[in-house]
């Protein structure tokens, strides 16, 4: 019905004027937590969004026709996010939309997208916003799996087997909790001890004092907001030596401002854009990781960060599949750019080099991210 | 007074039948005016509001019980609906009878024990089950998918997915006009007049006769029997579900949305729930400030309208609609 209905018009407006139509705004949705509880990965996807949506207006559109975005704040409310996304498709008549800064909001607004045929980027982290594939459903940052593997792989080279777990009882810390022991199991890492904490929590210092009565030789967290500065802190005040490992969503200024001397010796699984100054040249995110960067500090007046760079990535993957679309003579419909999206191939972002397939809606491997150490009050990449 | 009654009564304001006819017709009317599935959406959750609403008002409105913990009889619902359906293949049109159930029993259990002693501990104690009831969501992720929340397929009637929100409106909305015709009979029996006895004073209803403990126990049972349904189609027609849906600020919300459209007024009870349930959705701006805005409301209704909006402007009109 929806189809026939945009069919319709895009035929009433070709037959128009050639011309005219090819002026037609493309419009495309957004709905993110810029306010809430996750306003730290939200509040740069939106502000990344607006600015490459405008920049990419200025230099004339995509193929000569402009973007339209229509973006919403779901404040990181799984209900909210549902009925902005049933407006989106319903009201404002996107082609496209990208969103989810969570996984709960992604996971929430799922069925309208399957049911009402409109292809979504999710930028949230869990696998299982992907895993099963979903026909409509797409998503940039590398998953909690990715970062927990890359993290376990470098413990191994390390020669540490037997760690200590301190997670979050917040949906990011449970699902990140959930990987590690699948992957553990998998790459012959013994979990000795398996602690949580609330995400209101002041002070982790009992858990992590069994933690090393377990006799850890490391500690992995997965943690938003200010509790892995805390865990930082407290690991110091018992001089705990053993190394912390944290995980991506702490990847930032932010975190380093917060937890100041504590963050020392600190180890992250990073996406490049964090220290993309200090990659080889040969490095293929490099140069787009750098331009971001700069392009966002210049407008914004703030660091760049990690959920910006997964909005960027998504854009620009979703800009591909609708040129793309157009190079073909298409008509830019929900249905062409889904099936260009899935055909994404080689396109070098932020988060890594993807290559979506029927089978595979993320299109990223291990390799996305690098790990990084805390040395002098700033990020550096390790080997 | 006395005309003024007679009045209503002659344009049938005041009959429980009349007042259920006007609803029935504005939730017929009303999708007219709706241009797209969103709007619907936005019903659906008007609706069900109104549904936990209506019963929480038998409660607190007409009881004068403070429950702080109905989200979580609302995610009982939700939740063990979508669990049984999905884990054991139970049909969602048997789950929610079943799951309604069992909730209405455990509400039961609760609260004789409870409802024995007087004062707000029944507040305390649904503010300890609700948030039991959170944390165990929050935490059994093999059972539950924690935070990250459930995604329910869609129900099935034999080859059709029953996926339309315009079906479950429609389906929401007779259910609410049952909801508010057993309260509004229920407020017009024995049982109803023992309730406001009891609220006024437990001493002189006993005295009375009123077994104070039972009368309060199942309008207690019958309170959350009531949400558990509203959860239940709550996952049939939004076909997902979170914790958050079961956390202590959804049900200072519901407290609120009786308080606010007049506490002991059934359809007091169905504007509140109308009015915050509609303006964060349809007015996305305000959405960021929810909490606070419900926070005001309460305060403001109870400095300048402590009966609530419904029963005020009753007054005012000059007749007594409200009750």
């Amino acid at each position: 019905m929806r189809n026939v209905i945009i069919a319709a018009v895009a035929a009433v407006a070709t037959c128009a004027s050639g011309p005219a139509a090819a002026q037609q705004p493309i419009k495309i949705g957004a709905f993110l937590s810029s306010t809430g509880p996750i306003s730290f990965l939200g509040d740069p996807e939106m502000k990344t969004l607006k600015l490459y949506v405008d920049r990419i207006n200025k230099a004339g559109g995509v193929k000569g026709r402009p973007l339209e975005l229509v973006a919403y704040d779901d404040a990181g409310d799984t209900s909210q996010a549902r009925s902005f996304a049933l407006r989106l498709v319903n009201q404002d008549k996107v082609v496209a939309i990208i969103g989810g800064s969570s996984t709960g909001t992604t996971m929430a607004t799922i069925p309208v997208f399957e049911d009402n045929e409109i292809p979504l980027i999710s930028l949230a982290g869990a696998i299982t916003i992907v895993e099963p594939v979903k026909k409509w459903v797409f998503k940039t940052p590398a998953t909690d799996r990715t970062a927990v593997l890359r993290g376990f792989e470098h413990m191994k080279t390390n020669g540490i087997a037997k760690i200590g777990m301190l997670n979050g009882s917040d949906g990011y810390g449970q699902s990140g909790r959930e990987q590690a022991l699948k992957a553990a199991k998998e790459l012959g890492i013994e979990i000795v001890a398996d602690e949580v904490y609330a995400p209101t929590d002041s002070d982790m210092t009992a858990q992590l004092t069994r933690i090393r009565n377990a006799n850890a030789q490391a500690i992995l967290n997965f943690g938003i907001g200010a509790s892995p500065s805390i865990i930082a802190r407290n690991v110091k005040q018992l001089s705990l030596n053993i190394p912390l490992y944290l995980s991506p969503a702490i990847a930032s200024k932010t975190f380093l401002d917060n937890t100041g001397a504590a963050a020392e010796g600190v180890f992250v699984p990073v996406a490049s854009l964090l220290v993309a100054d200090k990659l080889p040249d040969s490095a293929p995110q490099k140069k787009v990781a750098l331009d971001y960067k700069r392009t966002y500090e210049e407008a914004q007046k703030e660091p760049a960060s990690y959920g910006g760079g997964a909005a960027y990535d998504g854009l620009m993957m979703l800009i591909g599949a609708i040129e793309r679309t157009i190079d073909k003579g298409g008509k830019v419909t929900p249905e062409a750019i889904r099936d260009e999206i899935e055909k994404t191939k080689e396109f070098v972002g932020i988060n890594g080099i993807f290559t979506m397939s029927p089978k595979d809606h993320l299109g990223l491997d291990s390799s996305a991210f690098i790990i990084a150490v805390v040395k002098n009050g700033d990020w550096h990449p390790t080997n | 007074m006395a005309t003024g009654t007679t009045l209503s009564a002659a344009i049938s304001l005041g009959a429980p039948l009349g007042r259920l006819a006007i609803l029935s017709a504005i939730l017929i009317v009303l999708p007219l005016s709706f241009p797209n599935p969103f709007f619907f959406d936005v019903a659906v959750k008007v609706g069900l509001s109104a549904i936990v609403c209506v019963g929480l008002n038998l409660l607190s409105g007409y009881a004068g019980q403070i429950s702080l913990g109905h989200a979580g009889f609302f995610a009982l619902g939700a939740y063990g609906t979508a669990l049984l359906s999905i884990k054991l293949g139970v049909h969602g049109l048997i789950a929610a009878p079943v799951i309604a159930t069992v909730v209405g029993l455990l509400a039961h259990v609760i609260a004789r024990p409870i409802l024995k002693l007087k004062g707000h501990y029944l507040a305390m104690a649904t503010l300890g089950l609700g948030i039991i009831i959170s944390i165990v969501l929050n935490r059994e992720i093999w059972l539950t998918g924690g935070p990250d929340g459930l995604s329910v397929p869609a129900m099935r009637l034999g080859e059709f997915k029953l996926r339309a929100i315009e079906f479950w409106y429609w389906i929401v909305a007779a259910f609410l006009i049952v909801a508010v015709w057993l309260a509004e009979n229920l407020v017009n029996s024995p049982a109803g007049r023992s309730l406001r006895a009891l609220h006024s004073s437990e001493i002189a209803a006993a005295t009375a006769g009123v077994d104070v403990p039972r009368a309060k126990a199942l309008v207690f049972a019958f309170s959350a029997v009531l949400a558990s349904i509203a959860g239940a189609f709550f996952v049939f027609a939004e076909r997902f579900i979170t914790p958050a849906d079961a956390g202590f600020l959804r049900s200072v919300e519901f407290l609120t949305m009786i308080v606010f459209g007049g506490l002991g007024s059934t359809y007091g009870a169905l504007v509140g729930a109308a009015i915050l349930t509609a303006l964060p959705q349809l007015v996305a701006a305000f959405a960021e400030y929810k909490h606070v805005a419900i926070g005001i409301v309460l305060i403001a209704t109870m400095i300048f309208m402590p009966r609530g909006i419904v029963p005020t402007l009753a007054d005012l009109f000059g007749r007594r609609v409200g009750r």
